[in-house]
């Protein structure tokens, strides 16, 4: 199993935000954790990358057998989890160029290859640009400086692409997307899956899911995962919105 | 003013020392006369004299130690490599190394047959007149009694006079050196830039040391920009810890003449960059850059008056601070415009880094106007490294240390890209990564 998520309890600024959440992702798997706005959907993406302000009550993450919570969100990343944020950084002045190589460079140290040379490292950065389609041009500002919300999201895959993370976390990358760029999200996710690469998809609607089919599909209610099931039950989300599962569930639950 | 009468009699048997054996023209000798009268008279503008010039800037610690003015320099074994791996350097620049105050023309790397650029101690001696219609004509010895002090021992520096019509295409790059071999050591170069009527000049400053002791450089450059002419300067400040630093600039530009300068400072215990700018004739420009670097318990002051006197002129202040320790730094930048600077356009902008608890910034931006047709802003922040900045870093695989290393040269390259001489600006980008100290001193 890579990642073992048991009974989390999470507030944030002394309000409980995760309120019991287990889930299991082996190797190979895409999961989407789906959930209405303030369901703690971006909390757990949030958590599992180390962000601090985000307080573990109780409760465990293990990452191939071993604790998350005592690791810097950097340790974490070298171990190969990689969050993509809902709302990229901008970094003003700090150059793209530098900070790639940079965060590559890190990994590759921690897995004790030497530093990417320049010429591999343009190689690198050229075809992933290329693919990604981001304007060259792009890449001469700071990071993320000035882009536009799809652009930001690109550059997320970029760095997704190079740095090829074992578990990738992206954090609802699908919303405030036109049509072109969330195909893109879906092609960087789908060239990804395959066996040693997991992923874990935040999201607030079922439009990735068309494009992605994720192997399991979570609701994420109020703090806790109130109902599991396959790619199917994104599909009876859509049509029945959130309310569906709160009456299912034959609960009172604030949407 | 506060006066210390044992202390300034000091500097005046030193005074009095040098100036027996100079063999100097009577003009000159008369200048330093004047100079040391108003220094004994006025002596050092301390704090609590209430001298709003240097309301922020504690200078105690200059004036209780006695510094010494040697005249020539004692021989050192100093070698060309011992400068090229100090300070910037660019073989194909017009390069005039001054050990302790006085030029070495051995270190020195020039090109030209030296007309134009000259050590201040031979022109002294051969001519005059030209230099004679402008030296202290800027820098006021009645201003403060650094100045005073600087042209009491006025006995060497640069001169730097481009003829009408001349793009004067080699930077010129003055390096003050302090070499440690004398104790408690004061220095006191002088410069002086004159430009020409549609002439144009790059000048790069450095003061850097050869050693870790005290020593005080009390500078002095006089800029005169004739009309349509443009200078680019550059002033490079990596004295040594203990140092203690005061630079005077003062600059006149003429009518539709610029001034670009960019101040690069970091080291000393006390240091300050005093630039004054007047705004002479119509259509005149100026854009002044800063980065200032400071750690451990460092003072560093930056004080900038700029004086739109005439119309239509422009002047950009645009400065960054970075610090750390429990350093603390001033930005003091006053705009002045009279009430014949009309269409004047004035910014200025102050903003700063601040890396940890102890550090603190004195800003005061500030804009006096009686002009009424004129644009103008001013600014100021100041704040810590973001932490979502950094958490993005860390979520990269990037470890803290270099996650604010990137972030401190991300924030200072706003300013460090705008250098256009490559040497000095790849100098600058190794002091900010390599500096650790300055990034040590972590919350």
């Amino acid at each position: 199993m890579l990642l073992q998520i048991s009974d989390l309890h999470v507030s944030v600024e002394n309000t409980q935000i995760l309120k019991g959440i287990n889930l299991e992702i082996n190797e190979g798997e895409v999961h989407a954790i789906m959930g209405p706005n303030g369901s703690g959907k971006s909390t757990l993406a949030n958590v599992i990358a180390g962000r601090p302000g985000y307080m573990v009550t109780s409760g465990e993450i293990l990452y191939k057998g071993e604790s998350l919570l005592d690791l810097s969100p950097d340790q974490r990343a070298l171990k190969g989890i990689f969050l993509a944020f809902q709302y990229p950084i901008e970094l003003a002045g700090v150059r793209s160029r530098q900070f790639l190589k940079s965060a590559i460079d890190a990994v590759r140290q921690y897995q004790g290859d030497s530093d990417l040379s320049a010429r591999e490292f343009d190689k690198l950065d050229r075809d992933n640009l290329e693919t990604i389609q981001i304007n060259p041009e792009l890449m001469k500002r700071g990071v993320n400086e000035g882009f536009s919300g799809g652009e930001k999201k690109r550059s997320e895959m970029l760095q997704l692409s190079i740095l090829d993370p074992k578990l990738a976390v992206l954090d609802e990358t699908d919303s405030g997307l036109d049509i072109d760029s969330l195909k893109l999200v879906a092609e960087v996710v789908n060239r990804r899956r395959k066996i040693e690469n997991s992923m874990i998809l935040v999201t607030h609607y079922q439009r990735l899911l068309t494009y992605v089919v994720p192997d399991f599909v979570h609701v994420l209610l109020e703090g806790k995962i109130s109902q599991s099931g396959d790619h199917t039950l994104a599909q009876q989300l859509e049509e029945k919105g959130y309310e569906w599962i709160k009456d299912s569930l034959g609960e009172s639950v604030n949407i | 003013m506060y006066l210390d009468r044992a202390l300034t009699e000091q500097y005046k048997a030193d005074f009095d020392a040098v100036s027996l054996s100079s063999k100097d023209p009577e003009w000159l000798k008369e200048i330093r006369q004047d100079a040391i009268s108003a220094f004994m008279k006025n002596g050092f503008p301390v704090k609590a004299s209430g001298n709003e010039r240097w309301r922020f800037t504690n200078i105690n610690p200059i004036v209780r130690n006695k510094f010494n003015f040697h005249r020539d320099n004692l021989l050192s074994d100093i070698s060309n490599q011992d400068i090229r791996n100090l300070v910037p350097w660019d073989d194909n620049w017009e390069t005039l190394v001054f050990v302790d105050g006085s030029y070495s023309e051995i270190l020195s790397n020039t090109h030209s047959s030296g007309i134009q650029v000259n050590n201040l101690a031979d022109k002294l001696q051969e001519d005059g007149a030209a230099i004679r219609a402008h030296l202290g004509k800027y820098a006021s010895i009645d201003e403060d009694g650094f100045t005073a002090l600087n042209t009491s021992f006025l006995y060497d520096g640069a001169v730097i006079e481009i003829p009408e019509n001349t793009h004067y295409v080699k930077p010129i790059h003055l390096v003050f050196i302090s070499s440690g071999t004398i104790e408690n050591a004061i220095s006191c170069p002088r410069t002086l830039v004159l430009v020409g009527n549609r002439s144009s000049v790059t000048l790069l400053e450095t003061y850097a040391s050869l050693s870790e002791d005290e020593y005080f450089t009390n500078s002095v450059l006089e800029i005169s920009a004739s009309s349509e002419s443009s200078v680019e300067h550059f002033r490079y400040m990596i004295e040594s810890p203990a140092a203690f630093h005061i630079g005077t600039t003062r600059v006149k530009l003429e009518e539709n003449s610029t001034f670009k300068s960019t101040s690069i400072a970091t080291g000393s215990r006390i240091a300050r960059n005093d630039l004054n700018v007047l705004m002479d004739g119509t259509g005149a420009s100026c854009i002044l850059r800063g980065l200032y670097l400071t750690s451990g318990d460092q003072h560093l002051d930056n004080h900038i008056n700029i004086d739109h006197s005439k119309a239509s002129c422009s002047s950009d202040q645009y400065f960054k601070g970075v610090l750390a320790g429990q350093s603390r730094a001033v930005f003091s930048g006053r705009v002045l415009v009279r009430k014949d600077a009309q269409k004047t356009v004035a910014h200025q902008s102050d903003k700063n880094l601040i890396l940890s608890e102890g550090a603190r910034i004195n800003t005061k931006p500030s804009l006096e106007i009686y002009a009424d047709d004129i644009q103008a802003t001013h600014g100021a922040t100041a704040g810590a490294v973001a932490e979502d900045a950094l958490f993005y870093l860390r979520s990269r695989g990037i470890d803290e240390q270099t996650a604010r290393t990137l972030l401190v040269v991300g924030f200072a390259g706003e300013i460090v890209d705008k250098i256009e001489l490559g040497a000095l600006r790849e100098h600058v980008n190794r002091l900010i990564s390599n500096d650790s100290e300055t990034f040590s001193a972590l919350t």
